[in-house]
């Protein structure tokens, strides 16, 4: 693979046109033209060896019979053609009813998510956008959530969570007398609420960075004219911030939906291996029924429709969104 | 609350008018409306935090009975135990090495990429950064196996040991994070005066050190974001972690999980680990927090 890429790049440079700028005659302008895929080569190299050739493989993978005996020598299990796929998205078998459950509650799961990280985002760096006193204090609380390592943020959540021990259950119990007995959290219907509280929590501080950085660019004076003319402050809220921030929302939005979809170590690491069918999300999902019945080539075949649906729905998206830009602009 | 000196000195005509009455100043309602949501806010964010930090100096039988707000004596206990109980330090020690590898090895890649990209017009370029950022997209369980069996290929064939080993660690964790940086240092160099480069280059310097005299001490806030974002998602990390290590390599994402596979779960352990696991990240982030903002402004929300 190393040897096709530097080859592949090394014709390139030969037909690459002369640059606008006229080539200077000083020593260093020379190697001008090589010099881009020089810089880029490691970057291209890893990218290669760590994500494009392991999908390849994971591809392939995935029209083979694999099983824990022939996972090492993979490339010469006896090939399966469409079979995987046809056993995964089989709707009358168990293993095609559980991961359609599986979709449909990662989709519940990730827009429920992805809307309130937004929400809560926006309207947390809306509000610390005037300047007032202990406006940095909380900006820097506000990001402790994202700063602070997945795996601590779960476990202390799971903490909350536990049926016996967990603050959770005594407030709504003990304290406040909502829940007529302590409810189980992490396995059952609950897990899918406790999913996505931890989930959000989590992820909302992303929105809140990325829409600070996003009114940054808001042109000030937008705001000075519209007071001028009498526009309240709700107003230039719904007239101006919103409107801005369009774009910046766009690209979050759909950040968030990536990450959020194929998120796998918030509920690995709250439900531990077992992941209750509640909060089963596809990650998740694949991932135990991978290694649970050790059919690998299912489980690249699931992988295989998660990355098509992904790549849909950012297609799809992308249309929508740059189209719309087009005609906004036209 | 509101402070109307955030805006610059308003022209004469304007200043009379806000004597009369500042338009600029919010209503009441809007004033309540933030009040109340950021309060709420705030306590939904530190609630958490309050009990890991409040947990983590209880006595057990504080922490394996019924919730309580205050602990009934406080302890510092379980911050001795944590090393006993597992072997922390040497996580941590692996932690140190594979994130700050990861980083550094990331950041400098990230810089040479962003760097031909920005100033650069080549073939394939659109190529490139298409390709990279779609690897964004990727679902991380569609290739951890076929990663697992190449690095194991790779080590069969060549004995260079990638399994179970940190440099395999180091090198997925920075093309994880990768993609992001370059895209975020595309957009800073972007906005580093070409100029500033030129004249370096018509002073004789080669690219490579207008690259590094001029370029990068003009973008040190990208490149500390970067820095900052590559070394969290190396520290985060836990899927993969928990396949490509072993005993003698296992990260602080996999190792913390050993304080609850015993009979009792030590919750006060666990959430004293948490905390000194956190601490060094969180600080660090708080601190160049203001470069974060700054790099995304500048770099990935245009």
């Amino acid at each position: 693979m190393t040897v096709t890429t530097t080859a592949s790049a090394g014709p390139r440079d030969d037909r690459e046109p002369a640059p606008a700028t006229p080539p200077s005659p000083r020593k260093g302008r020379r190697p001008g033209r090589a010099l881009p895929y020089l810089l880029l080569l490691p970057a291209l190299l890893l990218e290669i060896l760590v994500h494009l050739l392991p999908i390849v493989i994971g591809v392939a993978m995935s029209f083979r019979e694999l099983t824990q005996f022939s996972l090492r020598d993979w490339g010469a299990a006896p090939w399966r053609g469409l079979d995987n796929f046809r056993l995964v998205v089989d709707l009358d078998a168990p293993a095609g009813q559980a991961l359609l459950r599986s979709f449909v509650t990662t989709c519940l799961f990730t827009v429920a998510s992805v809307g309130l990280c937004w929400l809560l985002g926006t309207a947390a760096a809306v509000c610390l956008q005037d300047t007032f006193r202990g406006r940095g204090l909380l900006r820097a609380l506000f990001l402790v959530p994202y700063a602070l390592p997945v795996y601590t943020a779960v476990i202390t959540w799971s903490f909350m969570f536990q049926r016996d021990n967990g603050l959770v259950n005594y407030v709504l119990h003990d304290q406040l007398g909502l829940l007529d007995s302590p409810s189980f959290w992490l396995i059952g219907d609950n897990s899918f609420w406790a999913l996505l509280t931890v989930s959000v929590w989590k992820g909302w501080p992303f929105a809140f960075l990325v829409v600070m950085a996003g009114l940054q660019n808001v042109d000030r004076e937008m705001y000075e004219a519209a007071a001028l003319d009498g526009a309240g402050r709700w107003q230039q809220l719904r007239r101006i911030t919103l409107p801005s921030l369009r774009p910046v929302s766009q690209v979050l939005v759909l950040v968030l939906f990536l990450w959020t979809f194929n998120d796998f170590n918030t509920p690995f690491v709250l439900f531990g291996k077992a992941a209750p069918e509640a909060a089963d999300l596809v990650s998740i999902h694949i991932y135990q029924s991978s290694f649970a019945t050790w059919n690998f080539g299912a489980g690249s075949a699931m992988s295989v429709l998660l990355l098509l649906f992904l790549l849909l729905v950012t297609g799809v998206y992308l249309f929508l969104t740059s189209r719309e830009r087009r005609v906004s602009r036209g | 609350m509101a402070d109307p000196s955030r805006y610059p000195p308003p022209s004469r005509a304007v200043r009379s008018v806000r004597s009369v009455r500042s338009p600029m100043a919010p209503p009441r309602s809007f004033l309540w409306s933030r009040r109340i949501f950021l309060t709420l806010l705030s306590a939904f964010v530190l609630l958490p935090v309050y009990v890991m930090a409040s947990s983590s100096l209880k006595p057990l039988q504080d922490v394996s009975g019924k919730f309580r707000w205050l602990p009934s004596g406080l302890t510092v206990r379980p911050y001795l135990d944590i090393w006993e109980t597992v072997p922390l330090a040497h996580y941590f020690v692996n932690s140190l090495i594979v994130a700050g590898a990861a980083t550094v090895c990331s950041v400098v890649i990230a810089v040479f990429a962003a760097y031909a990209v920005s100033r650069y017009r080549f073939r394939g370029k659109r190529l490139f950064t298409v390709t990279v950022l779609s690897t964004q997209m990727f679902p991380g369980i569609l290739f951890l196996l076929p990663l697992f069996l190449l690095f194991v290929n790779i080590g069969n064939a060549t004995g260079v040991a990638l399994f179970g080993s940190r440099g395999g660690l180091i090198l997925t964790y920075l093309t994880f994070s990768l993609p992001f940086s370059v895209w975020m240092l595309i957009g800073y160099f972007e906005s580093v005066p070409r100029e500033l480069d030129e004249a370096a280059l018509v002073d004789g310097c080669g690219p490579l050190r207008a690259l590094l005299r001029v370029v990068v001490p003009a973008a040190v806030p990208g490149i500390v974001a970067v820095a900052v974002y590559a070394f969290m998602t190396a520290w985060g990390e836990v899927l993969f972690a928990s396949v490509m290590t072993d005993e003698t390599t296992r990260t602080l994402a996999v190792g913390l999980q050993g304080y609850s596979t015993q009979n009792d779960v030590y919750w006060n352990q666990i959430m004293a680990a948490s905390l000194v696991v956190s601490v060094p990240v969180v600080a660090g982030f708080l601190l160049l927090q203001r470069y974060l903002v700054a790099g995304l402004t500048a770099g990935a929300v245009k």
